[in-house]
């Protein structure tokens, strides 16, 4: 069932949705309410990836989005019943209410349970100080979706505040768990890393800083990978390299001394997984946030490099 | 006999109820209707101005018909509260309905008019001989809204007048916000239930939330708010109320009497923080974006004195001296202009005295609530820990709802007509009585008192905020947050 509702406010989309759950008579379950900043160009996607995360963990969706510059009103469209886990409402603003989307957003929060916002595309500099980003105790962005990915997750972590979180950083969870099961299998003291991917690859960035701070080794990070996404990840042991290489963004392959070769699924995989993955724990991740401490460490580090060289 | 009949209470809510119970047959058959108001109109008018009204609101389809039937009883008398020609009028044209519509001379006076009135109409009422008290043969019941005076002492002096012609039975003090139905089905959860009385005590429950958020402002009601307050408006009445029915012992039976003596004996036993400073909180909307509109801030509104300290927004915390309830608090909240509108009761229960599970396991879980949403949405709300499903042990939070709308397919009531309803009948079991009025003022006083020394502007909040940062402070001292409705 999809509920126009034009020109309207916080309360009249309330209203709308109270008696949208009278007539179709279902029970409210919802977990969560995820608040999503999208630009025209991710709508589409976005709400995609917002009906799989919600079969998953069935919320309330808020779509937020700009409109037209003139005449300050906001339009809703709600969508419930069979074919929607949830709830979605979509908000286009309009005027100068493009300024004050908060203040519609937060009157539509479920009671008490918690908030995330979501960023698909650019996101502000400082998400944890942007209104929308306040109401929400969890916000994701993603720095692959912004057009200079490596400055935008240094940006991130330079303004990192907890409860934040970055896709770029969901996509390393099967890197990091091969990784560490590489280490169960081959448990050797690890000397120092490498870390290679194809250019403007911000979760390369991420993954060394990771590394670094969980072995406190010097972690090598370079862009000359041949392929998508990372493409070498190499510890270095004093009897040999564990080298787990993906050219393909699709199998990889993992060898360590004197273990027989073998083949790894490691799939890139898409928004809609990432996001229902992502939004399992709505707790302040900690290891993500020791992470992104090192890689601004390492981001700075190289600033000094270049300030000496110069 | 309804004084005010062109106020937008009338309009809006008691005509198109008197239809709506006249299109169901519920009324009885010697019903008639005047219509006291003081503007200067002719019956002609006033019928239209109703007709138009009760056409737009009815909940149940218009017919002409039914409204000329029952139009046939109504009359409209227009006059001043202080005139004795409009009460010599008034008596005329009641006399006239007496046999016209065959009353049996039982009349009942809605009083939908502003509190300073009703001295003036009370006595014009007695001088005239239009109300007396209840025969054998005929009864004369006058129902009166809130406030129910502006504190304990103008609450008693109300209370003199009105017992001086109306028998105290007789006395319906309204309260439009908590109908009957709301009331009885608290009831029910509560006693008809073995799950909840278990845990109904202060072993089990950890505080008390009772919240009544509006998300207008004062809209066209500044005469009557400003120097009232969110305190006087709402807490005294509504929210101590829901409070005494929340915390009240079982009583021995729904009658009227056994009812009233139990939430006589919980509300004698709740009392105000004893630093009252620190357990109470007050605010005042300010000016800009609420739910999408831009909105004026109450300083600003049209016909409220620009250094009004009226309060808009009101949290007390309330402690209940017995057995049952000690070291409980329970805070009241109430406001306007918050983000939405919403009544609830929220009890939270305490923590599991021992989590075996690792930190971050349980870092995302809060603590079991049962919540009692009053209006919209009438309903309960259990909220407990769930693991997620996945291979990680992940325990959160998840509400399990349920919605009176929803699960009976009968529609409840409008409570005006019940009201009106129960008038006809005579049937005020769960109206309040004047003592419980009193009570309510005595915990209230010495907080109203406390502000009102205080001399300073409530603290601004931003219109379609959750309230002031004082609001917030109140409770963390105690080291709770408010839920977010």
């Amino acid at each position: 069932m999809i509920i126009n509702v034009p020109d309207t406010t916080a309360t009249g989309i309330h209203m709308a949705l109270v008696e949208a759950r009278h007539n179709i008579g279902v029970a409210s379950s919802m977990v969560f309410t995820m608040i999503v900043i999208a630009d025209g160009r991710h709508y589409d996607r976005a709400l995609k990836a917002c009906e799989d995360a919600g079969r998953e963990h069935p919320s309330r969706i808020i779509l937020v989005t700009n409109g037209d510059a003139d005449g300050d009103h906001v339009d809703a469209e709600i969508r419930l019943g069979e074919e929607v886990p949830g709830e979605i409402i979509s908000l286009r603003f309009h005027g100068q209410l493009t300024e004050h989307r908060a203040s519609v957003v937060l009157a539509l929060l479920l009671p008490d349970s918690p908030v995330v916002a979501w960023w698909p595309g650019s996101a502000p500099a400082k998400p944890g100080q942007d209104p929308l980003g306040k109401l929400a105790a969890r916000r994701i962005t993603d720095a692959m979706g912004s057009s200079r990915p490596l400055a935008a997750i240094e940006r991130r972590a330079r303004n990192y505040s907890p409860g934040d979180t970055d896709l770029t950083w969901t996509r390393l969870t099967p890197w990091r768990a091969l990784l560490a099961s590489a280490l169960d299998s081959y448990p050797a003291k690890i000397t120092g890393a490498s870390v290679e991917a194809g250019p403007n690859n911000a979760a390369s960035m991420l993954l060394a800083a990771w590394l670094e701070d969980r072995l406190k080794v010097q972690v090598e990070s370079s862009e000359g990978g041949k392929g998508i996404g990372i493409t070498n990840v190499t510890l270095h042991t004093s009897k040999g390299d564990i080298v787990i290489a993906r050219e393909d963004g699709r199998m990889a392959t993992f060898s360590a001394p004197g273990l027989p070769r073998r083949q790894v699924a490691l799939r890139r995989r898409d928004i809609d997984a990432l996001i229902t993955e992502e939004l399992r724990r709505l707790d302040v991740d900690d290891i993500f946030a020791s992470a992104m401490r090192v890689l601004v460490e390492r981001c700075e580090r190289r600033d000094a490099e270049k300030a000496t060289n110069a | 006999m309804l004084f005010g009949v062109t106020g937008d209470l009338a309009r809006k809510k008691l005509m198109p109820a008197v239809y709506d119970l006249a299109n169901r047959g519920l009324l009885p058959p010697g019903f008639g209707l005047i219509g006291f108001a003081r503007r200067d109109w002719d019956g002609e008018d006033f019928a239209k101005i109703v007709h138009d009204s009760v056409k737009e609101r009815a909940r149940t389809p218009f017919r002409e018909e039914v409204w000329k039937q029952l139009l046939e009883g109504i009359r409209f008398v227009s006059g001043t509260f202080d005139s004795d020609e409009s009460f010599l009028l008034l008596k005329e044209t009641l006399k006239e309905l007496d046999e016209s519509q065959g009353t049996g001379g039982n009349h009942a006076f809605y009083l939908s008019i502003p509190p300073k009135a009703f001295d003036q109409v009370v006595s014009m009422l007695s001088k005239h001989g239009l109300a007396k008290r209840d025969t054998k043969d005929a009864w004369s019941r006058v129902v009166i809204e809130k406030p129910f005076g502006h504190d304990l002492a103008s609450a008693i002096e109300l209370e003199r007048r009105v017992s001086s012609v109306f028998h105290s039975q007789s006395v319906f003090r309204i309260d439009h916000y908590l109908g009957k139905e709301t009331v009885q089905n608290m009831l029910a959860l509560r006693f008809a239930n073995q799950l909840f009385e278990p845990i109904w005590n202060r072993n089990y429950i950890d505080h008390v939330q009772i919240t009544m958020a509006e998300d207008i402002g004062i809209g066209g009601r500044a005469g009557y708010y400003d120097g009232v307050g969110a305190a006087r408006d709402v807490i005294q009445n509504h929210l101590l109320q829901l409070l005494a029915l929340t915390a009240m012992e079982e009583p021995t039976s729904f009658d009227a009497e056994q009812l009233r003596a139990e939430k006589k004996k919980v509300l004698a036993a709740a009392r105000p923080p004893r630093d009252i400073a620190a357990h109470t909180a007050r605010g005042q909307y300010l000016g800009g974006w609420a739910g999408g509109q831009l909105v004026k801030g109450y300083l600003e509104e049209d016909g409220i004195d620009p250094k009004s300290q009226t309060e808009t927004y009101a949290a007390i915390r309330v402690d209940i001296d017995n057995r049952r309830w000690a070291g409980v608090p329970f805070y009241l909240r109430s406001a306007k202009r918050m983000p939405r509108r919403v009544t609830e009761v929220a009890l939270n229960l305490r923590p599991a005295p021992h989590l075996p599970f690792s930190h971050t396991d349980t870092e995302a879980l809060g603590s079991n609530a049962l919540v009692m949403r009053i209006q919209p949405d009438e309903g309960i709300t259990l909220r407990f820990g769930a693991k997620v499903p996945a291979t990680l042990m992940e325990i959160r939070d998840v509400t399990m709802d349920f919605a009176y709308g929803t699960s009976f397919a009968e529609s409840s009531p409008e409570a005006y007509e019940r009201l009106i309803l129960d008038v006809l009948l005579g049937d005020p079991p769960l109206f309040p009585q004047h003592e419980e009025v009193e009570l309510a003022w005595k915990i209230l006083d010495p907080i109203l008192d406390f502000w009102a020394e205080l001399d300073t502007q409530p603290e601004g909040y931003q219109s379609g905020s959750w309230g002031p940062p004082c609001g917030k402070a109140m409770l963390a001292r105690d080291g709770f947050v408010w839920r977010r409705p």
